[in-house]
């Protein structure tokens, strides 16, 4: 599904240059749950960035589906990112101005779709991830753990080919952080292909595989039995 | 799907969502950063009409003045080679027969001298206290119809037919009232109620007036006769300010004039035409072969037009630079707004919302804080500025200041402050949506 041969992301500022990834080959296949983990600065955020196209590599390929998504162009990129990817971030990253339904329609709006099909869509994403009645509630008026699942709905709700997370529950307290990952455990066994970042081991006992990074490069692949 | 078509489409989404997000990051967003960006709009707005409309309208306060009581909506003068409107009598007679006219007003204008003071006076080796000025001869009834002269008495009261050896006199040739002190020597001795003599220029009959015309100093040859003044003029019409006002029976007793033509007839039409039409319908009846026919604008002193060209000119640099300095703070209001939402701007990008819809966004907000902003802009100015400014007129030395405002180019002005106000709001949110999707997520 994802093939990434050679990936190398260096960031220089001046004369100062810092290379994160140096010469990452992975693959990710269909239906897998994948954590990638290190320490701090290991560079697990920043692969996560280049494969989801959020990104742009240094030198490397990546390839989804097929398609080198690297000669996209980057209206392709946007499209692409709409249409076959979907995001979680660490901060939830609502729009604050948009309630639960319309953060969770936007996606379906700019694919063209009816507002009222949209909204419907919606509430149908919202009610089966247990937050029925919260539609129109603001992020403010939510918990962190209820604006981690909107998030994880908007994520959710074009039907992406790959699912990425990064760190979903950093900011959550612990049965928040249970809730969301149970979450990810019913898309994953839906056939939801994920790629999530986290630094918390306890989170990855869902996944198929946790990649494990250090100091830029694929330091081992743990393959696990999800229960 | 064709090309067109597809384009349509994309249009179409990107009006859809910009629409969807543009409206409510105004209706939820802060309503005091809503009002502030509306009142720095409003602002806006009035100071590129308002100061360049008072430019204008000290100038239009000064036509507005000189049409009202000078030269009326149809000014008659003579021929540049004639003394008088030749066939005046025929001239009246017409305008009395005309529906059209509302009022006019025949005047003669006559050369003069003033003097006060010499009752009292003692020393015959000093000059006399007398001034050379323009005297109107009038009908006062007549002219108060047409122009209202009593409106500008300060002192005393009209003339009257009814009345003979009466005179007004003009505030600028008195000391208590003259601020041109320096150019000439103003007349001190002159109260309502006490005599002047006046001297109207043109051949004396009487040996021994002309002999005591000359011991008094006044080389002028004229007719001189004692007047007692009736009142003070003072109009911001120069013109008015500036001279003397005496009765035509008067001036026909003095000057034993029995000439019927007059210098200048001033005509008011009923207001059913424009001064245009109302010039053309007197031309039909030949009036340009006696007189000089001008509209109240043809008829404005050299020196007026100038002045209102200039401050025409001024009010339209003020607006340029005013539509520069506005755009201007749209463009920094717009880009604080888009930078401060910079991480969300990064994380609609990043699910995949395209960068014109987003730029639709923030050009609907424009929109919207133009259209908003202009609108209370109009309404202040319209409803509160322009009425105050009738009511209370702007004291300025040659005319009383209003402010103009004429619809359709404050409207122009408004459609392009929205116009400018879109394009410097577009500028920075695509400047801030062209960024790299993860430094705006990630804020660095």
């Amino acid at each position: 599904m994802i093939t990434v041969k050679n990936l190398t992301k260096t960031y220089t500022n001046g004369e100062i240059v810092t290379p994160v990834l140096k010469g990452i080959d992975m693959d990710i296949k269909h239906g897998e749950f994948i954590a990638i983990m290190g320490k701090s600065g290991a560079g697990k955020s920043t692969l996560l960035y280049q494969i989801s196209l959020l990104d742009k590599p240094t030198e490397g390929t990546i390839n989804v589906n097929g398609i080198d998504i690297l000669n996209l162009s980057e209206t392709e990129r946007t499209q692409f990112r709409l249409k076959r990817l979907g995001y979680i971030f660490q901060d939830y990253a609502l729009v604050p101005e948009l309630t639960a339904e319309e953060n969770v329609a936007i996606p379906l709006l700019m694919q063209g779709i009816d507002s009222n099909k949209a909204k419907g869509k919606a509430r149908h994403i919202i009610d089966s991830i247990d937050m029925v009645g919260k539609y129109t509630n603001r992020p403010n008026q939510l918990s962190g753990g209820q604006q981690q699942r909107i998030s994880i709905a908007r994520a959710i709700v074009q039907e992406p080919e790959i699912l990425f997370a990064d760190e979903p529950t950093a900011n959550l307290d612990s049965a928040s952080s249970e809730q969301v990952i149970e979450l990810m455990r019913d898309l994953h066994k839906k056939g939801q292909t994920i790629v999530m970042v986290t630094h918390e081991p306890e989170y990855t006992k869902y996944c198929d595989r946790i990649i494990y990074l250090e100091d830029g490069k694929i330091v081992s692949h743990d393959y696990k039995i999800s229960t | 799907m064709s090309f067109f078509k597809k384009q349509l489409d994309t249009l179409s989404k990107f009006w859809s969502v910009g629409y969807f997000l543009g409206l409510r990051q105004i209706v939820r967003g802060s309503i005091w950063i809503n009002l502030l960006i509306i009142s720095i709009m409003t602002l806006t707005f009035l100071s590129l009409v308002v100061i360049p409309g008072i430019l204008v309208g000290l100038t239009e306060g000064s036509f507005e003045q000189n049409r009202e009581y000078l030269t009326g909506d149809l000014y008659l003068t003579t021929l540049p080679d004639e003394e008088t409107i030749v066939n005046s009598q025929d001239i009246v007679r017409v305008l009395d027969s005309l529906p059209e006219v509302e009022n006019y007003s025949v005047r003669y204008k006559i050369g003069s001298t003033v003097e006060a003071g010499y009752i009292n006076r003692d020393d015959f080796t000093e000059e006399a206290e007398s001034l050379s000025v323009s005297a109107f001869v009038i009908d006062p009834e007549q002219e108060e119809a047409t122009t209202g002269l009593s409106e500008f008495l300060i002192e005393g009261e009209m003339l009257s037919s009814d009345r003979s050896g009466e005179v007004l006199i003009g505030s600028t040739l008195l000391q208590k009232y003259s601020n041109f002190s320096d150019l000439f020597e103003p007349l001190v001795n002159v109260e309502v109620g006490r005599p002047v003599k006046i001297t109207l220029q043109g051949e004396v009959e009487d040996d021994f007036q002309r002999e005591q015309q000359l011991l008094d100093g006044n080389n002028d040859p004229g007719q001189t006769s004692e007047f007692i003044v009736a009142g003070i003029i003072d109009s911001k019409v120069g013109e008015l300010s500036s001279s003397i006002f005496i009765t035509e029976q008067d001036y026909r007793r003095i000057a034993q004039q029995r000439s019927l033509q007059a210098q200048e007839i001033v005509v008011k039409h009923n207001g059913r035409f424009t001064d245009e039409q109302f010039k053309d319908i007197a031309l039909s009846y030949g009036f340009g072969r006696y007189a000089k026919v001008q509209t109240a604008t043809e008829a404005i002193p050299k020196f007026l037009a100038d002045v209102q060209q200039t401050f025409g000119f001024l009010g339209n640099i003020i607006g340029f630079v005013g539509i520069i300095v506005s755009s201007i703070t749209v463009f920094i209001v717009i880009y604080i707004n888009a930078l401060t939402r910079r991480k969300f701007i990064g994380i609609l990008k990043g699910i995949g919302i395209s960068e014109g819809a987003i730029e639709f966004a923030y050009s609907i907000q424009s929109l919207f804080y133009a259209v908003f902003g202009i609108g209370l802009g109009l309404v202040i100015l319209y409803g509160l500025l322009v009425p105050f400014f009738v009511q209370n007129p702007i004291d300025f030395p040659f005319s009383d200041g209003i402010l103009v405002a004429e619809l359709i180019p404050t409207l122009t002005r408004a459609l392009i402050l929205v116009v400018i106000t879109m394009i410097a709001g577009f500028l920075p949110a695509r400047i801030i949506v062209r960024q790299n999707t993860l430094d705006s997520i990630l804020q660095r």
